[in-house]
C-alpha cells in the first residue's frame, strides 16, 4: 500500500494523456478512459482514506526511490486524504455528467475537454498529496493549464475571460514560486517536513518572512480571495456548465487547502498568527469578501454570475476559518471546503441541466421550472437550504463551528459577519426558489423549448421523466444526497479526519 | 416496555416524517388512501406520545442520544414534562386538524393538496422533534426545519400577495433562526455544553455583557415565533394560509414553539434565579405586557375574522411569555397550563372561522349577523371559545388565568394582575359581540339550520369539549395539569400539594 500516494496522481495523468490520444480517434473511448482513470483515482483515495484513518499514520512515498529531502515525497495524511477524496469524487461525478451537457453547449469542442478534466483533477490531487513545496507549484500549474483549456471552450466571451484568468493565474503562480525560492535559499530545502524541522531556528529571518508572504499571496490569488477575486465572475459565467461545475467547487479550495497546509505543517505553530499577522489578514479580507460576494450576488440576473459571486463569499468562509486559527474555527473552515464543493458543484450541474432542457440562464426567465423539471428543482431546493445553512444540511454545521470559533477567538465582528451573510444568501437564493416554483402567469405554457435554445423534442427522448438524461441526473442526485448525508454525519468526518489534521494548533 | 418507550420519541417524530414522504407519492388521484396515511400517522404519533405520560409523571425521562453531531454534542432526544405537555397537545390537535382539513380543503376545492398535507406532516415532525430535544443544538435543528417547512403552507394560494407574505415570513423566520444559532455558538464556546438542565446551567460568573447578549439573541429567536411585539407583524399576515394551517400552526404548533423556547430559555438554560437577577425577566415582562394590551386593542379594530383571531393569538402568546417572565411558581404553572387551554380555545375559534368561510364564503365579522341560526353548533362552539378566552369560569381559560394572576400577586407585581384583568375585558370586547351578533341579530341569509360538513363540525365539537373539560376538570384530559405542575417542580423545586 505504500505506493498508494503515487498511484493517485499517476492514474489521473495517465488517463489524461491516454484519453487525449484515443480521443482524437474516438471521443467516446476518450471519455471512457478519462472517466475510468478518475474513478480509479477516487477508489484509491477512498482506500487511502480508510488506511490513514485506521492506522492513524500518514502513508509516505519517495518518488523514484530518491530519499527525501533530496527527492520528491508524496504524503497521504489525514488532510491530504480528505482533499484527494473530495477532488477525485467531484471529478468522477462531473465526468459522468459532462458528455450530454458539452455536446449541447459547445458542440465540436469536446476533444480536449475530457483529457483536460482528468489532468485538472490530477493537478489538484497532486497539490493535495505532495510533501514538497516546489512540486506543489508543478501540480498547481498542471491544474491551471488544464483549467484554461476547459474554460476557454465556453461562450463567446469565454476565451477573453480565460485570458484574463490566465494572466492573473500566472502572476499567482509566479508569486508562489518566488516565495518557494526565498524559502529554499534560506532553509536549503523544499521538502515540507524538512523545512518544518529547520524553520524554527530561522523564524526571525527576513527572507523566510518574505517567502511566507509571497507564497500565501500567490495562493490567495489562486483561491480568488477578495479583493483578488475579480477574475472569477466572468470566467464562471462564460464557461461550459460542466467545466464550471468541476472548477468552481474544487479548484479554489485546493489553494485554500495549500495555505492551511503551510500554516499547520510547514511553518512553526503560531507563526502565521504571532510572528507575522498572515492569519488575521486573511480573516479580515475574508470577512470583507463574504459581505461583498453576498451583496453583489443579490443583484445578479444571470444564474451563473450569481453563483460566481456567491463563490467569492463562500470561499471566504474557508479564509475565515484560517483567520480564526483556533481548532474549532479551522475545522469549520475545512469542513466548509467539502460542504461548499458539494453545494456549488450541485448548483452548477443544476444550472447545466436547466440550460440543457430549456436554454435558460437568466433567473427571471426561470419562472415555472418547478413544473417542467420537478426533480431537478427539488435537488435545487436542497442545495439552496444547504447554502443558506438550514439544518440538517452540510452548510449548517460549518457555520456553527465557525461561529463557535469566532466566539472563542473573541472575533465579534466576524461573528456578526457570519450572521449577516447567512441572511444575505437567503435573500438571493430564496428569491430564485420563489421564481422556479411560481406558476407561469398569462403565458402559454408552450414557451417553446427550441425557441429559447433548449434541446429538441427528439433529444429529449430517454430523459428522466421529461427532465434530463440519467447521465446528467444521477450526479445531481448523488450530490444532493451527499449534501444531506455530510451534514448529518459531519461529525464522523470531523472526528476521523479534521481533528487529527488541526492537532498542530493544539500543540501550541 | 421501558426499552420501547425510550424509542417512542424517535418513532413519534418519524411517524409524521414518513407521512410527509408517502403522502405526495400517493398523490391526488388516490386521495382517500392519501388521507389514510395522514390519519394513521397522526394516531400513531399521538398514541406513542400519550403512552409516555404516566412514566414521565412518575419521574422517568425517556429518550436516547442518536449520534454525535458536533464535538461533545449528540442529536439527543429526552422527554421531560415540559416537552411532553406541548407534544401531547400538538399531536392530539393534529388528529382533529387532519379530519377538519380534509373537509376544509375539499370544501374549498384547494389546489396542491398533496403538498399541503405533506408539509403539514413535516411541520408536526419538527414540532415534536423540538419538544423532545435534549439540548439546544437539537432544538435549533428542529426549529429551523419547522420554519422552512411552514413556508410552502404560507404561500399555498400562489397569489402575488401570498409570495410577498412568504418572503416576509422567511425573513423573520430565518433571522430568528440565525440568532438562535449564534446564541448556541456563544453558549457552547463558553460552557462546552448545550444540554438543557432543569434550573438552568449558565451562571453569573460568565459576565453580564455576555449573558445579556445570549439572552437577546435567544429572545429574538423565540420572540419572532411567539409574536412578541415588535416582532409580531408576520403572524397576522400569515393568515393568508388555508385555515387549518392558521388553526394548528399559527395558533398552536409554530407559535407555541416560540413560547416553548422561552420556557426552555428561562427554566432550562438560564434558570429563574439568574434570569431574575440579571434583569432579563423585567425586560421580557414589559415587552410581553405591552404586547398583551396593544394586540387586544388592535384586535377590536379588525373586521376580518381571521385577522381578529390572529391578534388575539399574539396577545395570548404573550400571556404565556409574561407568566414565565414573572418567575413566580404559580405564574409559571399558569403559563404552562395556558399553553394548553389557549390551544384548545383558539383552535376551536379558527375551526369555526374556517367552517364559516368554506360553508358561506364569509370572512368578515360584519357579515355574521344571524349566522347562529344557520350554523348553531359552530357558533355555540365559537361562543365557548370566546368566553373561555375572556376568562369565564368552567372553561379552561379561567384556570390558567387564575394561576397567572395569583402568581403576579405572589411575585409582588400586582401591575401584571391588572394587565391580565384588563386584557380579559378586552378579550370579551372583541369576541363576545361576534357571538351576540350571530344569535341575536337576524339576517335573510341565514334562516334555516344548515351546518358545514361533518368532517368539520365533529372536530369543532371535540375541541370545544376539550376546552370545557380543561375548565371543569383540569387534570382530566391527558393529565395536563399534573404535567404543568411537574414542569414547575423541576424548574423551581416548588411542589403543589393537592392541585386542583
Amino acid at each position: 500500500m505504500s505506493q498508494l500516494p503515487a498511484l493517485i496522481p499517476t492514474s489521473l495523468i495517465l488517463a489524461g494523456l491516454l484519453s487525449l490520444l484515443v480521443g482524437l480517434r474516438s471521443l467516446r473511448a476518450g471519455h471512457l478512459i478519462a472517466l475510468t482513470g478518475t474513478a480509479a483515482a477516487f477508489l484509491l483515495s477512498v482506500v487511502g482514506l480508510v488506511e490513514v484513518t485506521s492506522s492513524g499514520q500518514p502513508i509516505r512515498y519517495a518518488v523514484g526511490g530518491w530519499i527525501p529531502p533530496i527527492g520528491i515525497e508524496f504524503v497521504l495524511d489525514h488532510l491530504a486524504a480528505y482533499m484527494t477524496t473530495l477532488v477525485t469524487g467531484i471529478g468522477t461525478l462531473v465526468l459522468i455528467y459532462a458528455p450530454r451537457s458539452i455536446r449541447h453547449e459547445s458542440p465540436g469542442k469536446s476533444a480536449l475537454t475530457y483529457p483536460s478534466m482528468a489532468l485538472l483533477v490530477a493537478g489538484l490531487a497532486g497539490m493535495s498529496i505532495t510533501g514538497d513545496l516546489f512540486n506543489l507549484y508543478v501540480f498547481l500549474e498542471i491544474a491551471a493549464l488544464a483549467a484554461y483549456a476547459l474554460l476557454a471552450t465556453g461562450d463567446r466571451a469565454g476565451p477573453f475571460a480565460t485570458l484574463r484568468y490566465l494572466l492573473i493565474g500566472a502572476v499567482g503562480g509566479g508569486f508562489y514560486l518566488l516565495g518557494v525560492g526565498f524559502i529554499y535559499f534560506s532553509v536549503g530545502s523544499v521538502n515540507m517536513a524538512d523545512v518544518a524541522a529547520r524553520l524554527p531556528e530561522l523564524v526571525e529571518s527576513r527572507s523566510v518572512i518574505t517567502g511566507a508572504v509571497l507564497m500565501v499571496l500567490g495562493l490567495a490569488l489562486k483561491m480568488g480571495l477578495f479583493p483578488l477575486h475579480f477574475w472569477m465572475p466572468d470566467v464562471y459565467t462564460n464557461a461550459p456548465s460542466s467545466s464550471a461545475g468541476l472548477i468552481a467547487p474544487i479548484m479554489t479550495k485546493v489553494s485554500a487547502y495549500a495555505i492551511v497546509r503551510l500554516m499547520l505543517d510547514v511553518f512553526p505553530p503560531a507563526y502565521f498568527t504571532e510572528a507575522i499577522p498572515i492569519a488575521a489578514t486573511i480573516g479580515w479580507v475574508s470577512a470583507a469578501g463574504i459581505l461583498f460576494g453576498s451583496i453583489i450576488a443579490i443583484g445578479q440576473q444571470d444564474y451563473r454570475r450569481m453563483l460566481a459571486y456567491s463563490s467569492v463569499g463562500q470561499i471566504a468562509y474557508v479564509g475565515l476559518g484560517i483567520g480564526l486559527a483556533n481548532p474549532i474555527g479551522l475545522i469549520g473552515g475545512l469542513l466548509h471546503i467539502v460542504n461548499h464543493a458539494l453545494m456549488k458543484g450541485l448548483l452548477f450541474l443544476i444550472g447545466g441541466a436547466i440550460r440543457w432542457r430549456t436554454g435558460l440562464v437568466r433567473i427571471p426567465d426561470m419562472v415555472g421550472l418547478g413544473r417542467k423539471m420537478p426533480w431537478t428543482m427539488y435537488a435545487f431546493v436542497i442545495a439552496v437550504l444547504a447554502m443558506v445553512g438550514i439544518p440538517p444540511t452540510a452548510g449548517f454545521f460549518s457555520k456553527v463551528y465557525l461561529m463557535i470559533g469566532a466566539v472563542q477567538a473573541d472575533a465579534w465582528v466576524w461573528f456578526a459577519v457570519i450572521i449577516l451573510s447567512s441572511l444575505l444568501s437567503a435573500i438571493y437564493f430564496f428569491r430564485m426558489v420563489e421564481f422556479v416554483f411560481r406558476d407561469v402567469e398569462n403565458e402559454s405554457d408552450a414557451a417553446d423549448d427550441s425557441a429559447t435554445g433548449g434541446v429538441t423534442a427528439r433529444e429529449l427522448e430517454g430523459a428522466v421523466a421529461g427532465e434530463v438524461p440519467p447521465s446528467m441526473f444521477i450526479p445531481i442526485a448523488i450530490l444532493s444526497a451527499a449534501v444531506i448525508l455530510v451534514g448529518v454525519f459531519n461529525f464522523l468526518i470531523v472526528r476521523a479526519l479534521l481533528e487529527p489534521a488541526v492537532a498542530p494548533l493544539l500543540g501550541g | 416496555m421501558d426499552g420501547f418507550l425510550d424509542l417512542a420519541p424517535l418513532l413519534a417524530i418519524l411517524a409524521s416524517a414518513v407521512a410527509a414522504v408517502v403522502v405526495p407519492i400517493t398523490g391526488e388521484k388516490r386521495r382517500n388512501l392519501r388521507e389514510t396515511w395522514t390519519v394513521l400517522a397522526a394516531v400513531v404519533k399521538f398514541t406513542l406520545i400519550a403512552m409516555m405520560i404516566p412514566g414521565v409523571l412518575a419521574g422517568e425521562r425517556y429518550g436516547m442520544d442518536l449520534l454525535e453531531i458536533a464535538p461533545g454534542i449528540s442529536l439527543s432526544l429526552r422527554v421531560d414534562p415540559a416537552g411532553l405537555l406541548f407534544a401531547t397537545s400538538a399531536s392530539f390537535l393534529w388528529i382533529l386538524t387532519s379530519f377538519y382539513a380534509f373537509g376544509y380543503m375539499r370544501g374549498a376545492n384547494e389546489a396542491k393538496q398533496s403538498r399541503f398535507f405533506s408539509m403539514l406532516a413535516a411541520c408536526l415532525s419538527a414540532t415534536i422533534g423540538l419538544c423532545f430535544s435534549g439540548n439546544i443544538l437539537t432544538f435549533v435543528i428542529f426549529y429551523e426545519i419547522l420554519s422552512v417547512a411552514t413556508y410552502p403552507l404560507v404561500i399555498h394560494s400562489g397569489s402575488k400577495k401570498a409570495y410577498e407574505i412568504g418572503r416576509q415570513y422567511l425573513i423573520y423566520a430565518l433571522t430568528a433562526g440565525i440568532a438562535l444559532v449564534a446564541g448556541l455558538a456563544a453558549i457552547y464556546a463558553v460552557t462546552g455544553t448545550l444540554d438543557f438542565q432543569p434550573g438552568g446551567f449558565l451562571d453569573a460568573d460568565m459576565g453580564m455583557g455576555f449573558l445579556w447578549m445570549v439572552f437577546l439573541l435567544f429572545a429574538l429567536g423565540f420572540g419572532v415565533k411567539a409574536g412578541v411585539m415588535p416582532l409580531q407583524s408576520w403572524l397576522p399576515n400569515a393568515m393568508i394560509a388555508p385555515t387549518p394551517v392558521s388553526a394548528l400552526l399559527h395558533a398552536v404548533a409554530v407559535v407555541k414553539a416560540g413560547v416553548f423556547g422561552f420556557v426552555r430559555l428561562v427554566g432550562y438554560i438560564f434558570g429563574p434565579e439568574l434570569f431574575g437577577e440579571m434583569g432579563a425577566a423585567t425586560f421580557l415582562a414589559i415587552f410581553a405586557a405591552i404586547t398583551i394590551l396593544v394586540a387586544s386593542l388592535i384586535a377590536i379594530t379588525k373586521d376580518d375574522l381571521k385577522a381578529r383571531l390572529a391578534y388575539s393569538t399574539v396577545g395570548h402568546l404573550s400571556y404565556i411569555v409574561l407568566g414565565i417572565a414573572i418567575l413566580a411558581p404559580q405564574a409559571m404553572l399558569g403559563a404552562a397550563f395556558h399553553m394548553i387551554t389557549h390551544a384548545a380555545m383558539k383552535i376551536t375559534l379558527f375551526f369555526c372561522a374556517g367552517a364559516i368561510y368554506v360553508h358561506t364564503g364569509k370572512k368578515k365579522v360584519s357579515q355574521l349577523d344571524g349566522i347562529g341560526r344557520q350554523m348553531p353548533l359552530t357558533m355555540a362552539a365559537f361562543g365557548v371559545g370566546a368566553v373561555g378566552l375572556a376568562g369565564v369560569p368552567l372553561v379552561g381559560g379561567f384556570v390558567s388565568k387564575w394561576y397567572l394572576g395569583v402568581g403576579a400577586l405572589d411575585a409582588g407585581l400586582p401591575i401584571y394582575l391588572w394587565v391580565f384583568l384588563l386584557s380579559g375585558l378586552l378579550n370579551a370586547a372583541y369576541l363576545v359581540p361576534i357571538v351576540t351578533r350571530a344569535f341575536l341579530r337576524s339576517s335573510p341569509d341565514h334562516t334555516r339550520v344548515d351546518e358545514a360538513s361533518l368532517l368539520m363540525v365533529i372536530p369543532i365539537s371535540i375541541t370545544m369539549l376539550f376546552a370545557l373539560l380543561l375548565g371543569i376538570h383540569p387534570d382530566g384530559v391527558f393529565r395536563f395539569f399534573s404535567l404543568a405542575e411537574a414542569i414547575v417542580a423541576s424548574v423551581t423545586g416548588v411542589t403543589f400539594t393537592g392541585g386542583m
